[in-house]
């Protein structure tokens, strides 16, 4: 069952190559896995089907094998498809490039499931490996602006990170033997499998870089805003929302439980660089003059927030504390992230369409015009920079709780707590950078590019209300996502 | 049933946006049907003692956060005064709004509203008071922005957001280190434990106070309040004046009540004191000068919060929610009463462009003066008793006692600028056409203001104020002019109701001329010039300049030249095919892997 998660959007791909109506086979392979993933996340814990394993070499032993080794696989294929499927929806290709735009879609979209499923440390890299190559290509071919630097810069930039990841996860299977990720796990908590001190720091080097140049962590960041403002919409969801947060999970189900130590001895530049997202690049976010860059930037911002759940379970678990609440926050504002900024791209995507610009200074008075974009993305908007209610919020709060778990009165504000405060400062930043585009863009008096501007149709309406629904769901009653995690 | 206080509003505001947006009468009629529901189920429960067994909305191993209800008296008495005030205003909108386009938004953000400051009211955890402290700032921020056409209105409503966001930095992080102190977030378990260093407490519990800076408008965060005018009056009277802008001394004094006010005993009670007694006295220095007849009620609003929260500081919480529960009524008075005014004289909000309004609209007029006594404290009317209790909690403070001579000087310059409004704007002769047309405005809308003008007059009376105000403690005998408390605050009533009336009765245009409380202390020109203009936008900027050009240029740049290289073969290799060179690239990889595995 599993397995026809990351072969259906295949099979449509071949399909569309063979000459299938692309746009049709799309969205029903994408519909499909949407069916899917909700039954795999209903049905998971207590049933066999969601695991399969075929051997492909004897020796070393390696196996295409995926299963849901706990919740956090689920949500994160969940928010695959989710996103997948409203990504597809909302797109609408160049006239006579349907099958490249659908088709590559399709496979950024197989490729990040497979990653998330896959329980085997070669297959887990070359899944996300899969989903890269399509959207360097739809950027470079079908993008806008510079899309050629665009491109160019991104594709350097995640080679140069694969690369590295690639030496560490080497190193990393080398040493335990096996490429089976939760056979490494059990070995390295049970103590079977325990590396020195230097070799886990060496090795959590090379994992904090690679995974935190897919996840454009500061100063590796300045790839991700003009690949986003570039990129056709469902490239820039699919990329933002779901293959980005590729790098995230990497460390929480890699790094994390095998190297504790070698994660906790960088925890100090971990800090100072995750900050650095939040405090840096928020402000880079606010200068900027496009829509789409903004967009772009606050996404780079955000990943700052995640970085500070995996920076408080670093320093707990190699401490000996224990802190029950990181792993829950991450995840669930992995899964809320995701979901917003690809409605975010979604919606400016619209708002291009609809005037003809995202240039912020010719914009304004569009909610005049077209009241229903003004309301959702208005909604989404305030999901992005925290409001309750929508899971955005339950997600930062969450981190900001894992960042105080183990605060300790007498002892004075440890290095995570000063992030911490540090990084609550965002929450300010992101405010100013959303309400001033949203001022820019929707209120004041109309203007000659939105004043005939079209609001959304129903069928316009579709893909944006199957990502707010499970934002106002979770964010209503986030134990609905956690308690997957149990 | 508790729960309904949330539900209903909650399923009136989701109705009115879901389906209702192009039926302005019956979104309304949802509306006012909620809250009136709400007063009625509020009455029911003054008094009672009652448990509801909490949601659980968060649970991750032992770790919980709740939504649970809190009823206990302070809770149901603000409630009653939330919902009393919000039926009042509803009312009084279905015909201040009647003509507006956008109704049925205004309805729907009204119900939000009272939805997000129940849910600050009954919160039982501080996590609960967040959420809903995020709430009623949205529902602030829409109703500010109500006529976004209006730069001015766009404007107003971003700065109330982001100006709140910034006392809620502090606010968050108090919690946080609340939460590590004592363990819990619950009010009920909250405790200090013995051995937490002074300072550290204080440093909380102020991270704290900095929410109560942000959404009650103390200095140096008050900014947004005076803008906030912009909104439609009746959200004035309802949101900034009466009820959103008094949690801030709501959610302290929940706190002191919980974690006990012995907590406060140091230098963050004597902090909030101080900040409250300054806001109180610049707030009504700047009132004197303004010409708005709303913006002058808004830093009165202004002043009277700093009197609340130096009550809180001054550890005497009970008399600032006792102002503030006939603060309530009286100022909602005024507001609704400027809002009659505004409606009758076309828009016109300047009060140098009316004049002998009270001859034109009795009704309006009288109710007016009413609020106006109330406000500055005459004996006999609400304000008198609330304010009375304040200035004694000052009078006895053991280190700030000098916070007295601050509060009577508030207490004489209330009565000098309230009459200064009521002179020009009520008093006299017709100064405009708009005022010389003004006529009395209809039963909706007056009769509100005469319960409203009614609860002025009698809220300050035991019979009323032990049911809604906690703790209130009834005084020996009510009129006991005796003291310097009661002399001063009397004296100073009367010193600036007549210089008031000396100085403006009759006038054509202001013989007083201070720029400094008329441009605010020009703290809102430093703001927006220095603060945001250079050490944000210039300092942004920068930062942008450094992230493209040292991070993205150079140290990225010379790597990727050096790529560019390789790219360069590619593309003589590939003709320029990116979907050739990308394909390799992935062939390439996984041949890596294999000779580095294998």
């Amino acid at each position: 069952m599993l397995a026809l998660l990351v072969i259906l959007p295949l099979i449509a791909f071949i399909a569309i190559l063979a000459g299938a109506p692309a746009r049709k086979s799309a969205v029903a392979a994408g519909l499909a896995n949407l069916a899917l993933g909700l039954w795999a996340a209903a049905t998971w814990e207590n049933s066999d089907h969601w695991s399969i394993s075929l051997p492909v070499l004897e020796k070393p032993a390696l196996h295409l094998a995926f299963a849901f080794t706990d919740g956090m696989s689920v949500i994160m294929v969940l928010l695959s498809v989710l996103v997948t499927l409203a990504a597809l929806l909302s797109g609408k290709a160049p006239e006579g490039r349907e099958t490249l735009y659908y088709g590559s879609s399709l496979l950024i979209s197989a490729g990040a499931i497979g990653a998330f499923a896959a329980t085997d440390l070669f297959f887990f890299y070359a899944f996300h490996e899969l989903a890269l190559i399509p959207t360097f290509v739809m950027i470079g071919l079908l993008g806008r602006g510079d899309r050629r630097d665009a491109a160019w810069k991104i594709t350097l930039y995640l080679g140069f990170g694969s690369i590295i990841l690639l030496a560490g996860l080497v190193w990393l299977a080398n040493l335990a033997g096996t490429f089976d990720i939760p056979t490494m796990v059990r070995a390295a908590q049970e103590g079977s499998l325990s590396i020195d001190p230097a070799t886990q720091k060496s090795i959590a080097a090379l994992l904090i870089v690679g995974f935190g140049v897919l996840v454009s962590l500061f100063p590796f960041h300045s790839w991700a805003a003009p690949a986003y403002a570039s990129a056709p919409a469902p490239t820039a969801m699919l990329h933002a929302g779901v293959l980005k947060k590729f790098g995230l999970y990497g460390l929480l189900r890699v790094a994390l439980p095998i190297l504790p130590d070698g994660m906790n001895a960088w925890l100090i530049p971990l800090l100072v660089l995750l900050v650095g997202n939040i405090l840096w690049v928020g402000l880079v976010t606010i200068s900027q003059k496009r829509l789409d860059l903004m967009l772009g930037n606050s996404s780079v911002m955000h990943m700052g927030y995640i970085f500070l759940a995996i920076a408080a379970l670093a320093s707990a678990t190699a401490t000996g504390q224990s802190n029950p609440l990181a792993q829950p926050a991450a995840v669930l504002l992995m899964f809320a992230h995701g979901i917003s900024i690809a409605m975010l791209f979604g919606l400016a995507d619209r708002i291009e369409r609809n005037t003809g610009t995202l240039e912020l200074s010719d914009l304004g008075g569009l909610a005049k015009s077209a009241p229903g974009l003004a309301f959702l993305f208005g909604m989404v908007a305030m999901a992005s920079i925290g409001l309750p209610g929508l899971a955005n919020f339950a997600g930062e709060v969450l981190v900001f709780l894992s960042a105080f778990k183990n605060y300790d009165p007498a002892a004075g504000l440890a290095p995570v707590q000063v992030a911490g405060i540090l990084a609550i400062w965002g929450v300010v930043i992101s405010a100013v950078y959303m309400l001033r585009a949203y001022r820019r863009v929707f209120h004041g008096p109309s203007v000659p590019s939105t004043e005939n501007a079209s609001d959304l149709s129903f069928a316009d309406r579709l893909p944006v209300l199957l990502l707010a629904v499970p934002l106002l769901v979770v964010g209503i009653y986030p134990n609905l996502l956690l308690s997957l995690l149990k | 049933m508790p729960w309904l206080l949330l539900l209903l509003p909650l399923i009136a505001a989701a109705a009115n946006q879901l389906y209702l947006k192009r039926n302005a009468f019956i979104a309304s009629m949802l509306s006012v049907a909620s809250v009136a529901a709400t007063f009625a189920i509020s009455l029911m429960l003054l008094g009672k003692e009652n448990a509801v067994a909490p949601l659980n909305w968060i649970a991750i191993g032992g770790f919980e956060i709740e939504i649970g209800l809190k009823l206990d008296q302070l809770a149901t008495g603000m409630m009653v005064v939330v919902t009393g005030v919000g039926l009042l205003v509803h009312v009084f909108s279905l015909a201040y709004m009647a003509d507006d386009s956008a109704k049925a938004r205004f309805f729907t953000c009204l119900s939000l509203f009272m939805f997000s400051m129940t849910g600050i009211v009954l919160a039982s955890n501080f996590i609960m008071t967040f959420m809903f402290w995020e709430l009623v700032g949205l529902s602030s921020y829409l109703l500010i922005g109500h006529w976004y056409q209006r730069e001015s209105a766009a404007d107003a409503a971003k700065k109330a957001f982001i100006t709140n966001r910034v006392g809620d930095f502090g606010f968050m992080i108090g919690i946080l280190m609340l939460w590590g102190i004592t363990g819990t977030l619950n009010f009920d378990d909250m405790k200090v434990p013995a051995g937490i260093s002074t300072g550290v407490l204080g440093a909380a519990l102020l991270c704290v106070f900095c929410g109560a800076v942000g959404k009650s408008a103390q200095m140096p965060l008050h900014v947004w309040l005076p803008d906030a005018m912009e909104g439609p009056t009746p959200v004035s009277a309802l949101i900034h004046a009466a009820t959103m802008v008094a949690a801030g001394v709501y959610m302290l004094f929940r706190l002191q009540l919980s974690i006990g006010s012995d907590a406060f005993d140091n230098f963050a009670g004597d902090t909030i004191a101080i900040v409250g007694g300054i806001t109180a006295l610049c707030a009504a220095l700047m009132a004197t000068q303004q010409n708005d007849i709303k913006r002058i009620l808004a830093y009165s609003t202004l002043s009277q919060l700093g009197y609340m929260i130096m009550a809180v500081g001054l550890l005497a919480g009970e008399a600032g929610m006792f102002h503030l529960f006939t603060h309530a009524w009286f100022k909602a008075l005024l507001f609704l009463g400027s809002g009659a005014v505004i409606h009758a004289c076309h828009h016109q909000q300047d009060i140098w462009q009316m004049g002998g309004l009270l001859k034109k609209m009795p009704i309006t007029g009288f109710t007016f003066l009413i609020g106006f006594l109330a406000l500055i404290a005459v004996p006999g009317t609400a304000g008198f008793f609330s304010k009375e209790q304040i200035l004694e909690a000052a009078h006895h403070h053991d280190r700030l006692s000098w916070l007295f001579w601050v509060a009577a000087t508030v207490a004489l310059l209330t009565p000098f600028y309230m009459t200064r409004l009521f002179a020009v704007a009520f008093l006299g002769k017709q100064r405009s056409k708009d005022a010389d047309h003004a006529h009395e405005v209809g039963p909706l809308m007056f009769l509100p203001l005469l319960i409203l003008a009614v609860l002025g007059l009698i809220a300050g009376y035991p019979f009323i104020a032990e049911k809604l105000a906690p703790a209130y403690e009834k005084p020996a005998h009510l009129f006991h002019f005796s003291g310097l408390v009661p002399i001063t605050s009397v004296v100073a009533v009367l010193v600036g109701l007549v210089a008031g009336l000396v100085v403006y009765l009759g006038k054509e245009r202001d013989p007083i001329s201070v720029p400094l409380f008329r441009d605010r202390f020009r703290i809102d020109a430093f703001y927006d010039g220095v603060l945001v203009r250079y050490l944000q936008d210039a300092f942004a900027a920068i930062v942008h300049f450094f992230d493209e050009f040292l991070i993205s240029g150079l140290i990225v740049g010379g790597s990727a030249r050096i790529a560019e290289g390789f790219g360069g073969l590619f593309r003589r290799v590939q003709g320029g095919n990116l979907q050739g060179y990308a394909f390799a690239f992935g062939i390439g990889v996984i041949l890596v892997i294999y000779f580095t595995a294998f």
